[in-house]
């Protein structure tokens, strides 16, 4: 940002400017009661919704962890940490952390490299440009539902992608994609793909359009191919946005829940081997009518994506998002 | 498949080795587009001709399944629930954080900073983690099988992506307009009325379309929410529809790909604004 105008420098723009608006000037803080007034009425109703309906129901998820409670009337049975310490000995809770890893990390490895290589792909200029990154995009602005419905009864025993694949000689493939504990997970994997990538690409596209044609230019005309102009200039650049990426995409991994859900249900998921940590906090939260325990559960799964999203601030977005989460100049 | 050639047919000037970038093009969109294509071709056949050959063609093409659908009322009143969920969502984010968003980029008061790092940290929050108690909340305040009940919350968790994309937009209004509408005489409400809005529209279009579509689609909040089946949103409806006709294949598919129509076709009227507002995003 340019500081042309010295009110930037300092972060924010001044409310008024001093000449025109005197009473600017009155009050300790450079601020007026009419401002006050303004300021109270708008922003108190956002605050009032995003409290009530967002910060309370986790603080409260927290305090009834702690209770075994059955959700009629106030919690009263305190049992302190033991419905912490019931989750991780459950070995279904750590198959489904473990789903959780291995979704975050395929996630990272199957969809960074493939989204860059199409997003390099639809960079260069080309007929069809627009059209084929609305296409791209069209799985994920469907519902889960309707992908969920539609994915599994494509993949049944019995449905179209296994006859697809005997038509075309590739009968020694027949599997059964979402019943088959060694196979679901991967097939999982394929859908999550299959549903997200749009978005990865259409990020990068927006962050190689960020790119100056000078730089890229420059490098060819010092001879360098057009895979090491990708490689040494163009991905460099792309870090920043590649690294924002892999942080929704990691967030996104470790809350899993809709698709799971919706094709696995309830039940079968573990034995599937695709819960996840949601899938296995609605199975026995609400639907065991254990609603303390849920919320234990939830607050494990809060704990475990705020770790890990502290630690990737610390560690990998540091030098991006200095002042961009962080507030910009705020 | 006519639209992916498209990309190849109005290659009138092949530039040397694009081709097999097209044919990597038109593969992808083939990838993408054939579950797609699996159950919008699927409504059209019968359950006879999806047990005999799951994977072919209609043959004959049979539109009962789709007229059985849009001539039910459970469709239609799904579609309704869906639209007030979604429109007044994206009303009260729009309205909500546009205010508030205004507020934290151009006044300067103590507990700024403060109040813009709430926000942010809203991000942390996810609606599946809050879930459980936010389902008692709801049922607390008796909202239990009403739409607001959906509504509300969905604001709430929307509020902080909305800030995050708004707050650069209103702070990148120069400061010389409003000194210049000042000494029009226009206060800094009419300022907010009269140049903010308008300015700021790019921005506001972007968010109303991701939470449009967002809300649109979303499951997790209807799911707990509402239980009773005539306030069921699209999603819920989907996923009943599928349970109740589960013999029914044909039925099924083309209730399915009727709801999608609307997201897509909204989709396809904005999608230039979402990635140009993607693309504002990421600079951040």
């Amino acid at each position: 940002m340019s500081s042309s105008n010295h009110n930037n420098v300092g972060g924010g723009a001044v409310v008024a400017p001093p000449p025109a608006l005197p009473r600017m000037r009155k009050g300790r803080k450079g601020i007026g009661w009419p401002a006050r007034l303004e300021i109270a009425l708008m922003t108190g109703p956002t605050l009032l919704v995003f409290v009530t309906f967002v910060i309370l129901p986790v603080a409260v998820a927290a305090y009834y962890g702690f209770f075994s409670w059955q959700g009629y009337g106030p919690p009263t049975n305190f049992v302190g940490f033991r419905n912490y310490i019931l989750i991780f000995q459950d070995t279904t809770f750590i198959d489904a952390l473990k789903h959780n890893a291995i979704i975050v990390v395929l996630s990272l490895v199957i969809q960074g490299p493939a989204a860059i290589l199409l997003a390099l792909l639809l960079n260069r200029k080309m007929r069809g440009q627009t059209l084929i990154r609305v296409l791209v995009f069209v799985p994920y602005v469907i519902s889960e539902v309707v992908v969920g419905t539609g994915w599994s009864l494509m993949l049944q025993g019995d449905g179209a992608f296994n006859a697809l694949l005997e038509r075309f000689g590739l009968g020694w493939l027949h599997n059964d994609w979402l019943s088959d504990p060694g196979m679901a997970i991967w097939t999982l994997m394929g859908i999550l793909t299959w549903k997200y990538i749009g978005f990865a690409v259409i990020l990068f596209l927006a962050g190689l359009q960020g790119i100056p044609d000078e730089l890229t230019e420059a490098a060819a005309i010092d001879g360098a191919s057009y895979w090491q102009i990708q490689r040494r200039v163009t991905l460099p650049l792309l870090g920043p946005t590649i690294r924002i990426w892999a942080f929704l995409s990691m967030i996104g991994a470790l809350q899993l829940f809709d698709l799971v859900y919706i094709i696995w249900g309830q039940y079968v998921a573990a034995t599937a081997g695709t819960s996840t940590m949601a899938t296995y906090m609605v199975a026995n939260g609400r639907i065991a009518g254990e609603y303390g325990y849920g919320n234990a559960v939830a607050v494990v799964l809060f704990l475990i994506s705020l770790t890990a999203a502290l630690l990737y601030q610390r560690f990998v977005l540091r030098r991006d998002t200095e002042g961009a989460i962080t507030g910009a100049g705020i | 498949m006519a639209t992916p050639t498209v990309a190849i047919r109005s290659g009138r000037r092949p530039a040397s080795g694009n081709q097999p970038v097209y044919l990597l093009a038109l593969l992808l969109i083939g990838a993408m587009l054939a579950p797609v294509v699996y159950i919008i071709i699927g409504g059209f056949r019968t359950n006879a001709q999806i047990t005999t050959d799951p994977a072919g063609w209609p043959n004959p093409w049979n539109v009962n399944n789709y007229l059985d659908v849009l001539g039910g009322e459970v469709f239609w009143r799904e579609v309704i629930n869906s639209t007030v969920v979604a429109t007044s969502t994206t009303a009260g984010v729009v309205t909500l954080g546009l205010m508030t968003s205004f507020i934290l980029a151009r006044y300067r008061f103590r507990g700024r900073g403060a109040m813009y790092s709430l926000f942010a940290a809203g991000l942390m929050f996810p609606l599946t983690v809050a879930i459980t108690p936010l389902y008692i909340l709801v049922k607390t305040v008796g909202l239990m099988n009403t739409l607001p009940g959906v509504i509300l919350p969905q604001i709430g968790f929307a509020i902080p992506m909305t800030i995050i994309i708004l707050v650069p937009f209103l702070r990148a209004i120069p400061d010389e307009i409003q000194e210049a509408a000042a000494i029009d005489g226009c206060g800094r409400l009419g300022f907010f009325w009269r140049m903010v809005l308008p300015l700021s529209m790019p921005g506001v279009i972007t968010v109303a379309i991701l939470t449009f579509i967002a809300s649109w689609n979303s499951y997790l909040l209807p799911l707990f929410i509402l239980n009773r089946e005539t306030t069921f949103t699209l999603p819920l409806g989907v996923q009943a529809f599928a349970s109740q006709y589960s013999v029914d294949t044909a039925k099924v598919l083309a209730f399915t790909s009727l709801s999608m129509v609307p997201a897509l076709v909204f989709f396809s009227l904005f999608q230039r604004r979402i990635v140009g507002g993607l693309t504002g995003a990421v600079k951040g």
